[in-house]
């Protein structure tokens, strides 16, 4: 058979999210992908600037749908900076709790969407009503689900009860019993391993060539954990390893990220038992003097990187975000070389994409025919500017 | 048999109505159990039949792309098919609707008839996720159904007879062939899943690559009636390895008047398919989808060699055992 083009999406069932991959086929095998992004643009950056800090939490929450609260905690842990407070020692526990339990839920979740993407529907459903448990803690505790809207200016906005923390603990216990059914199923069930075994590999040179992040770059036998590297919230205390493995390929990923759930199991376990008596939060002023800020933490799928640039005013004056799917983009297209079209949504998943939350603009200045266009920050922060301008709108 | 008696052989029971309703409850259990081996709820019990009527009634869209004579008829044609061979399996005793020498082989014919259908309506929808999807169907052709034609021939050789109703009666009379062909009937169930393209086999339509493969254009009516050719092959797929491999609609029990005794073999006989269909979706529910390349390589390496070592069994058995 000659060489076919197969879009795979926008629209395709194997993409939760709009994105468009090319696949050009020898057959069965992939010869070349073409990645092109910007179905999902939502322009937050832009709002960011035009929403007071107040305001922006919740907008900055909403960046992502799984990681929600690294987003959050990184807008917070940039505004703290800018401001020079230090957050009081239980909402920084508080904190870590939250960003252990989301990346708890996160790898759950992930576990069943790749069984799905290789038809492993039975193991998609055990796992997802084993994240039930976790979104229940989370409720319990926030009083949300997904966008938990804990985090403020200058600590927490909820405490954890007596109460809370012993619902915690038990959680923990069952969890670490699934955790490990879910091990024993994946190194040993024959179908997984045939599909997973040597798939999608990323050599450790092209992992860091294509500066892949999180568990994509942890499975190719690279240290990099932001948590240790360059700590924050509790992160120096409490106890962890960072987990790699170095197979390099799809089952490598999936060992690393249920080998992660054990760890966030562990530090949770800490943070449960050492949890000090205290503030939650300190007051902070509405205005935020000028100042530039980043701040980087290891969201489930890996480097969340947030830049802050405020003008005393009580808005942010830019705002940049560069979420862990869009480090990782690059990685898959190398990843997909001489695969199996049969292997294309599970290597693509196995970096565990959210697109929306890392979209770009992608302005089609030649129309439809001709290749588009990626215009950097800068550019698309003047063009914005003057759009807002012609409209006669005050920015 | 009068007339009218083949007129309702033919049309209620057990031919088209009951078939239709037969399978329709058989893909009812295979997602209610598929549902409770997951912890889910699963469809209420006339959700297959609501879906039935509810594609029937919807728009049926051809698109232009489409070689409009070969799309139309690919999916009337599979359903017939599926329907004509169902007559030839012995279900209330040891005999069909006409039964004859080389029945079985009849069966197994038509039984490859809906692949290709399916093959044809993919390759002429015009789309490229039914091209590669029609590919991928015709390619894995070979690599269930030979072992499955191989498997199924084992009783017939131990039997010494291609008569549905000969394998019956001597299994009848000599049980030890159950045992005898215990492989075979395995190696039958798997390929019979990889027929069904039912996991770790639905590579043709794996929704997550190819979206539904040869089916992905297909809407309304015709879609209706593919998913029906789906259901009925499930049926008649396990009814065949139920004759074939565990007696059909024996033992017979003597009541009269003697419609009772044939009530009673077609019991059996439900039961006996209803318990292949279960295996079947025991299957289904462990494990996740392999890729085309491996799924040959496993036939080739695997089923088909284990296939051979059975007719061996079988071929040393009848010349050597004396049974």
């Amino acid at each position: 058979m000659s060489r076919v083009k197969l879009p795979i999406g926008p629209q395709h069932p194997a993409l939760k999210e709009p994105e468009n991959f090319t696949i050009t086929l020898d057959g069965e095998r992939v010869i070349d992908v073409d990645i092109r992004i910007g179905y999902t643009h939502r322009g937050i950056e832009k709002l960011m600037e035009s929403r007071t800090y107040t305001q922006n939490l919740y907008l900055v929450e909403r960046i992502c749908g799984i990681c929600s609260y690294a987003h959050v905690v990184n807008f917070t842990q940039n505004v703290e900076e800018v401001l020079g407070i230090q957050i009081p020692k239980r909402a920084e526990f508080i904190r870590t709790l939250f960003l252990e339990l989301e990346r708890l839920h996160s790898h759950f979740l992930w576990l069943g969407v790749a069984g799905h993407e290789i038809g492993f529907d039975t193991l998609f459903m055990y796992t997802w009503q084993d994240r039930e448990l976790v979104q229940d803690l989370l409720e319990m505790i926030s009083g949300n689900r997904v966008n938990y809207a804990m985090n403020t200016i200058g600590g927490v906005r909820r405490d954890v009860s007596e109460e809370h923390r012993k619902k915690v603990i038990e959680g923990m216990d069952y969890l670490e019993k699934r955790a490990v059914y879910y091990k024993e199923v994946a190194i040993n069930e024959k179908t997984i391993l045939a599909r997973a075994e040597n798939v999608g590999i990323l050599k450790p040179k092209d992992a860091l060539k294509y500066s892949a992040v999180g568990p994509t770059v942890r499975a190719s036998g690279i240290t990099v954990d932001i948590r240790r590297d360059d700590p924050y919230a509790s992160y120096t205390e409490a106890p962890f390893d960072v987990i790699t493995t170095d197979t390099c390929d799809v089952l490598g990923r999936v060992v690393v990220r249920i080998l992660e759930i054990f760890e966030s199991i562990k530090i949770i376990r800490y943070l449960m038992e050492h949890l000090i008596p205290g503030e939650i939060v300190v007051k902070v002023p509405r205005k935020i003097p000028e100042g530039e800020s980043i701040s980087h933490t290891e969201a489930p799928r890996g480097e969340d990187f947030h830049y802050l640039r405020s003008n005393g005013t009580e808005k942010p004056e830019r705002y940049k975000v560069r979420t862990p799917t869009l480090a990782n983009l690059p990685a898959v297209a190398e990843m997909l070389k001489g695969a199996y079209l049969a292997d294309v949504p599970i290597v693509v998943a196995a970096i565990d994409p959210c697109m929306g939350c890392m979209d770009r603009v992608l302005l089609l200045k030649h129309g439809r025919d001709k290749p588009g266009e990626i215009i950097d920050g800068d550019r698309l922060r003047s063009y914005g500017i003057k759009w807002y301008a012609e409209q006669g709108w005050k920015t | 048999m009068n007339t009218i008696l083949a007129l309702v052989y033919l049309l209620i029971f057990p031919g088209f109505v009951f078939l239709f309703s037969f399978s329709l409850f058989t893909e009812y259990l295979d997602r209610k159990i598929y549902a409770r081996i997951q912890r889910r709820v699963g469809p209420p019990f006339l959700q297959p039949f609501a879906d039935l009527v509810k594609l029937a009634a919807k728009e049926d869209v051809v698109p232009e792309n489409a070689e409009h004579f070969m799309f139309t008829t690919a999916p009337l044609v599979g359903l017939a098919a599926i329907f004509a061979a169902f007559l030839f399996l012995p279900i209330v005793a040891s005999f069909g609707l006409h039964s004859f020498n080389g029945d079985l082989i009849v069966v197994l014919y038509l039984l490859t008839i809906p692949t290709l259908a399916l093959f044809l309506g993919g390759w002429y929808s015009g789309n490229v996720f039914g091209q590669k999807g029609g590919m991928r169907v015709a390619s894995l052709l070979f690599s269930y159904e030979i072992p499955f034609f191989l498997s199924l021939l084992t009783p017939a050789l131990i039997s010494g007879s291609w008569k549905m109703a000969d394998i019956i009666d001597f299994e009848v009379a000599h049980p030890v062939v159950l045992i005898i062909s215990l492989l075979g009937f395995v190696i039958a169930l798997i390929s019979l899943q990889g027929k069904l393209e039912r996991l770790p086999f639905d590579i043709p339509e794996a929704e997550t690559e190819i979206v539904a493969g040869p089916l992905v254009e297909y809407s309304g009516r015709r879609l209706a009636l593919f998913r029906l050719a789906r259901d009925a092959e499930m049926v008649v797929g396990a009814g065949l390895i139920a004759v074939v491999f565990l007696g059909g609609p024996m033992p017979l029990i003597e009541i009269e008047p003697i419609y009772l005794s044939w009530i009673c073999g077609a019991l059996f006989f439900l039961l006996k398919t209803l318990f292949v269909i279960f295996l079947l979706i025991l299957m289904k529910s462990a494990v996740a989808r392999i890729r085309t390349d491996q799924m040959i390589s496993f036939a080739y390496k695997w089923l088909i060699p284990l296939t051979l070592v059975q007719i061996f069994i079988a071929i040393m058995v009848r010349f050597l055992g004396g049974i």
